[in-house]
């Protein structure tokens, strides 16, 4: 495993339109099984850099390479697929279809990649073993996402970036909308998790109390 | 590609978990669609029984002139003859080898705004309409050929029921087609004597005496005004000779119809005066065609009734796009390319045009079982068929190709959309 699973180099974003860069980082590279605590202001370009690592935006210069493919420099159809099969996302808030149950929610990612389902086994039965994990009782599993406390929702949210075991996983602050006790609990849960599946992982928080969970820290300057 | 298999699913929840705005627009597309099949069931049912107004008479006769209007006055008893037939003239045609049968017509006097036509029993046995059906009374029999049957009336279904007659009524009859005061033939007045069973055709509208009658009536008349100090009491007209001088026009069954040509020509080119004879079936043709502008007029109304239905789905779908953005963000970090965005939302308008024009051809279906015995005998548009045409089918498939076309724009939006958003949208 000499290849770091995400390496950035020379990037730098800017927006249509915009004179000044949004974003300018010579060098990042998370290792698998290793996790990276991304912090800054508002404006630092936090969610850009997510956007270009999960390949929705191209950059103007550097690249990204993802478990060693020259990422960036794919068409956009093909880092899609790449997402589908590779990466696992978890948003701040609302990170489930509403008039889905819970159980297809996990299982979306599936949907979207058939190495995933591969890699899944059975991939229902995968879910409900990471839902069962993740502390989501199994009568929840048929309810429609919406019925779900947001702690509850934030669970279901990790088990469906889990299903599949991507080989990173970005976080987008996925705890902000829980209360303190279970921020940490959330982390541990979640890191744990990805350090089982051999996943590496990038997570995004403006909370620095959370740093010290992670490998490595990374601050983003305005 | 298993997430294109996934999508149709994904498209249904999700219309369906908007059914309450959606099932708005929905309404407004069934109603759309039920409306553009029914002007399309309508318009060929009522030109089939337009067509079928008359059937199984093979030549229609008359003096020379405009085939439609021989048409209008003989088949639909509207407007007037320019001129008539003598008496001798169709005793000859109507003796040709060729033909089977034949129903005389005088028109020229009406009863309260019917028509009134003078014809002899033939009428009865021969006439047929729709899918050669022959007339029927529902009430009473037929008038009497002969003296004694001279003052007896036989009413369409239309006159009786709107009229309010029933058998043995008296009925006086008006000259010329309106009811002015002095010109009827208040001192002739006819006795009831049958009703027919509605035929959806001109018939219901038809007051139906012997051609003796119409003699009769006229004895003491000249020129269309009562003669002067001349009055026959009804009870001496049978010492007139009743015998009709002239006739409107007249219709002709053959023995085999492929001698209607010959016949034609010859009716063309008789000797003693000028005649025409048309084909039924082409000259109701020609005459559906000069109408057919309301026929297009009705189409074009209903498809605009359509796009009105499908710029609320537009609206709709678009308003919505503001609150799908997240639901749009999270199938994107899942994986769904921009094709997949796109090809979801024209699931969506797909599936709405789908269920409006099946649901309007259900609708019109349930109306057709409905509403078609009061079609038929109301508007004499008698409904063919309750199962679509196939001319139906490709209007069914017109419709779902409109939306799916409407549906482009809201597919375009959403992948701009998901374009400027990638990961994370602004709530």
């Amino acid at each position: 495993m000499d290849t770091p699973a995400l390496l950035v180099r020379d990037l730098q974003f800017r927006w249509p339109g915009s004179d000044s860069f949004c974003l300018n980082l010579p060098n990042l590279a998370v290792d698998r099984k290793k996790s990276l605590f991304l912090h800054g202001p508002s404006g630092s370009g936090k969610s850009t850099l997510l956007n270009l690592i999960g390949g929705v935006l191209a950059p103007q210069t550097g690249h990204v390479d993802l478990l060693g493919q020259p990422f960036s420099g794919w068409t956009a159809g093909r880092r899609d697929a790449f997402r589908a099969e590779h990466i696992g996302f978890i948003f701040q808030q609302f990170n489930l279809i509403p008039y889905l149950s819970v159980l297809d929610n996990v299982l979306l990612p599936c949907r979207f990649s058939t190495r995933r389902a591969e890699r899944a086994g059975d991939p229902a039965a995968s879910a409900r073993s990471l839902l069962a994990r993740l502390d989501i009782a199994p009568e929840l599993h048929n309810r429609a996402a919406y019925a779900l406390s947001v702690g509850q929702q934030q669970r279901v949210a990790a088990a469906r970036a889990l299903i599949g075991r991507p080989e990173v996983l970005i976080a987008d602050e996925p705890t902000s909308a829980l209360d303190a006790a279970r921020q940490t609990a959330f982390v541990d849960l979640l890191l744990s998790e990805a350090h089982a599946n051999d996943a590496a992982v990038v997570f995004v928080s403006h909370d620095l109390r959370l740093a010290t969970h992670f490998d490595t820290c990374l601050a983003l300057v305005a | 590609m298993n997430a294109w298999k996934f999508l149709l699913p994904l498209a249904w929840a999700s219309a369906w978990n908007r059914r309450a705005t959606l099932g708005l627009t929905l309404i407004a597309i069934v109603l759309a669609s039920c409306l553009l099949l029914a002007v399309e069931r309508l318009r060929h049912d009522a030109r089939e029984s337009f067509a079928q107004s008359v059937s199984g008479t093979d030549l229609i006769v008359g003096a020379r002139g405009s085939p439609l209007q021989l048409v209008l006055y003989a088949v639909f008893r509207l407007g007037e003859a320019s001129n008539n037939i003598g008496w001798d003239s169709y005793r000859q045609i109507a003796a040709h080898p060729a033909v089977a049968w034949t129903i005389p017509l005088s028109l020229g006097d009406s009863h309260r705004g019917y028509p009134v036509l003078g014809t002899n029993n033939d009428y009865f046995t021969h006439f047929r309409y729709g899918l050669k059906t022959p007339l029927t009374f529902a009430q009473g029999r037929a008038f009497s050929d002969g003296r004694e049957g001279v003052f007896e009336a036989v009413l369409g279904a239309e006159v009786a029921q709107q009229l309010g007659y029933r058998l043995g009524q008296s009925i006086v009859l008006s000259h010329g087609s309106g009811p002015l005061p002095g010109l009827e033939h208040a001192d002739k007045p006819f006795s009831v004597v049958g009703i027919l069973t509605p035929t959806g055709t001109p018939v219901d509208r038809t007051v139906h005496v012997g051609l003796a009658a119409i003699e009769a009536i006229h004895l003491d008349w000249q020129g269309g005004m009562p003669l002067p100090g001349v009055d026959i009491p009804p009870g001496m007209v049978g010492k007139f000779d009743l015998t009709p001088r002239e006739i409107t026009a007249f219709l002709i069954g053959l023995h085999q119809r492929t001698a209607v040509f010959g016949v034609q020509r010859k009716i063309a080119g008789f000797k003693d005066e000028p005649l025409q004879a048309v084909l039924p079936g082409v000259a109701l043709d020609q005459l559906w065609q000069s109408l057919a502008f309301g026929e297009r007029l009705l189409r074009g109304l209903s498809w605009l009734i359509l796009l009105l239905g499908l710029s609320g789905l537009l609206a709709v779908m678009l308003a919505g796009l503001g609150e799908r953005r997240r639901e749009l963000a999270i199938l994107r970090a899942l994986g769904a390319g921009l094709s997949h965005i796109v090809v979801l939302l024209l699931l969506e308008s797909l599936i709405l045009g789908v269920i409006g024009a099946l649901g309007g051809l259900i609708l019109l279906t349930g109306a057709s079982l409905a509403a078609g015995p009061w079609l038929a005998q109301t508007w004499g548009i008698v409904l063919h068929s309750l199962a679509p045409s196939p001319a139906e089918w490709m209007l069914v498939s017109a419709i779902v190709a409109t939306c799916l076309l409407a549906g482009l724009l809201p597919a375009w939006r959403a992948s701009r959309l998901a374009l400027a958003d990638g990961l994370t949208p602004r709530i």
